[in-house]
């Protein structure tokens, strides 16, 4: 866990006043910023070794303020280490800048989270719809958005 | 007056060579490839959608059907990642039949990957041998979870049940009759000339590009970068096996050929030194909060059937936290990204998908190149549809 100290430790020092929690589970860490800062935190942390992006993948905590918690897997393949970055994004306020200008690997995962989960990437290249079709409605991995799909009936179980 | 313009053709998604149903929108400046859309989607099941609404054992018949070619290597990264969250231990032998099993996964998915890509580059022969073999290995599927494909026999814990009698004796089998098997698709295919021909310098792609992109799996160790998570961040017992790590050189097709065909060889390695590691012992965990007990327990004892009753109607309270487990599918790093609020269902569970993120990479692969050497590249990327689309 050597560089993942290291990398806690320079964004404690060089990014205080983004860095909004560290916290340890399990031997993961995980940092969380303020969402306007996650391009340089990233960016320095691709020059401190972390040159690969796993994941980008979106939490949708209903009910909470803010509701969205973008979620950077990052990893490293030198140092075999893995840490994971979060940022929270609002749901007035439902965007986040593109990590595309450092990792081309962004570019559909982002295209995912947006088409999924509704946080637009600004300066994003090329923001479709990657797993719905083009005109689907809504994102349904929402919390707010139904299992069963819009205007239908719940499942209630077998009648019989 | 002569005008030369670009034209837009259409590949699938009905098309046998895109793997299942991939849609490829190419432009063409004659034969050449200008620029490649691809539309994926058409097998979106909402997998992850539906696990909010599942039990964490629930889950786990989902994930079969994901990288429908290697179903245990998705049930396995699963399992790693709720047990990682619960913070339970798996007995060794359920961990030593997880990696068999992970295993003849893995050399399963590189034998349909090596008869697919061969067929779609005019080597018919070895698609014939190679799905021979592969029956080999649905067959212990078969008997040792009761589905050829959809297997669902890894538990949060351990194992369903106990391997049939005769286990030990069929993987022996494939111990002691892969490696000559191999020798026959090398034979066929290492100094074809044709093969040759189609598969070095195509889609060439560095190892820096392969890594901005994100591939991982052979497609990343075939242009030279030594990384497989079995060795660097072993998990289910795989510190314990001696196994190598083949990488490629030239960053084309024909290396990535050569370390999957290497692939193949240390996984019957692995699984020759993981069946002599065999030993006699539990093959699920003590924990009775979690675990199905025993059947005898349920039928005899009042404690066993509340705990068969409890887990079977309501699931097992999962500690509030997130876990990120990463294993090293066939195809690549499979990654299992669970948020849990504490109650017996994920709260989110995020799915990263290697050919997903591997086929993000098929312009940079193929743009240039003639329409006939996209097949190719699609074949060695090993893409599988239903972990793409999920």
């Amino acid at each position: 866990m050597a560089l993942n100290d290291r990398a806690v430790q320079e964004l404690k020092e060089k990014f205080a006043p983004a860095v909004l929690e560290v916290k340890e589970f399990r031997g993961e860490t995980t940092v969380t910023i303020r969402k306007e800062s996650v391009v340089e935190v990233c960016r320095h942390l691709k020059g401190l070794g972390y040159n690969l992006l796993t994941d980008v993948t979106a939490v949708d905590y209903m009910g909470r303020d803010p509701r969205f918690m973008v979620v950077y897997n990052l990893y490293s393949i030198p140092a075999k280490e893995r840490l994971r970055i979060k940022a929270p994004v609002t749901e007035a306020d439902c965007t986040i800048a593109s990590m595309t200008i450092l990792w081309n690997a962004a570019n559909w995962l982002e295209r995912e989270v947006w088409d999924l989960m509704g946080i637009g990437f600004t300066g994003h290249p090329d923001l479709r719809r990657i797993l719905m079709t083009d005109d689907w409605v809504g994102h349904p991995l929402r919390k707010d958005y139904p299992l069963q799909g819009p205007d239908r009936e719940p499942y209630k179980g077998r009648l019989s | 007056m002569a005008t030369t313009e670009t034209m837009t053709v259409n590949m699938g998604p009905q098309h046998p060579s895109t793997h299942g149903v991939l849609r490829l929108v190419i432009e063409l400046d004659g034969e050449i490839i200008r620029k490649i859309t691809p539309h994926i989607g058409y097998l979106h099941r909402g997998v992850e959608k539906i696990s909010e609404h599942r039990t964490y054992h629930q889950t786990i018949p989902l994930t079969d059907r994901l990288d429908y070619l290697a179903p245990m290597s998705n049930n396995l990264g699963y399992v790693l990642a709720v047990e990682k969250l619960l913070g339970i231990e798996v007995p060794e032998r359920a961990q030593t039949i997880r990696v068999i099993m992970a295993e003849l996964t893995r050399i399963k998915s590189h034998l349909v990957w090596i008869a697919c890509h061969a067929l779609d580059i005019g080597a018919m022969t070895v698609f014939l041998y190679a799905f021979r073999e592969r029956e080999k290995i649905m067959d212990i599927y078969e008997k040792i979870s009761g589905a050829r494909m959809t297997s669902n026999y890894f538990r949060v814990g351990g194992l369903s049940k106990e391997p049939y009698a005769g286990f030990e004796r069929d993987v022996q089998e494939i111990i002691d009759t892969f490696p000559g098997h191999f020798d026959t698709y090398e034979g066929l295919l290492t100094e074809n000339t044709i093969w040759k021909q189609r598969t070095i310098g195509n889609g060439v792609i560095s190892a820096e590009d392969a890594v901005d992109y994100g591939i991982t799996g052979p497609a990343l160790r075939g242009s030279g970068v030594d990384w497989d998570l079995r060795r660097d961040n072993p998990y289910s017992g795989y510190e314990n096996y001696a196994f190598q790590v083949p990488t490629g050189t030239n960053c084309d097709t024909y290396d990535r050929y050569k370390v999957r065909m290497v692939e193949l060889r240390e996984s019957v390695k692995i699984v020759k030194q993981a069946l002599d590691a065999l030993k006699p012992g539990p093959i699920l965990a003590d924990d009775p909060q979690v675990c199905y007990p025993p059947k005898e327990s349920v039928y005899n004892t009042i404690e066993g059937l509340i705990h068969h009753f409890k887990i079977a109607s309501e699931g097992f309270p999962v500690p509030e936290g997130e876990v990120y487990q990463g294993i090293e599918a066939p195809k690549g790093e499979l990654g299992y990204y669970l948020v849990s609020d504490g109650g017996t269902k994920p709260y989110r569970m995020r799915i990263r998908p290697p050919s997903f993120v591997n086929l993000g990479a098929i312009e940079k692969m193929a743009k240039g190149a003639m329409i006939a050497d996209l097949v190719a590249v699609i074949g060695t990327l090993d893409i599988v549809l239903g972990e793409i689309d999920r």
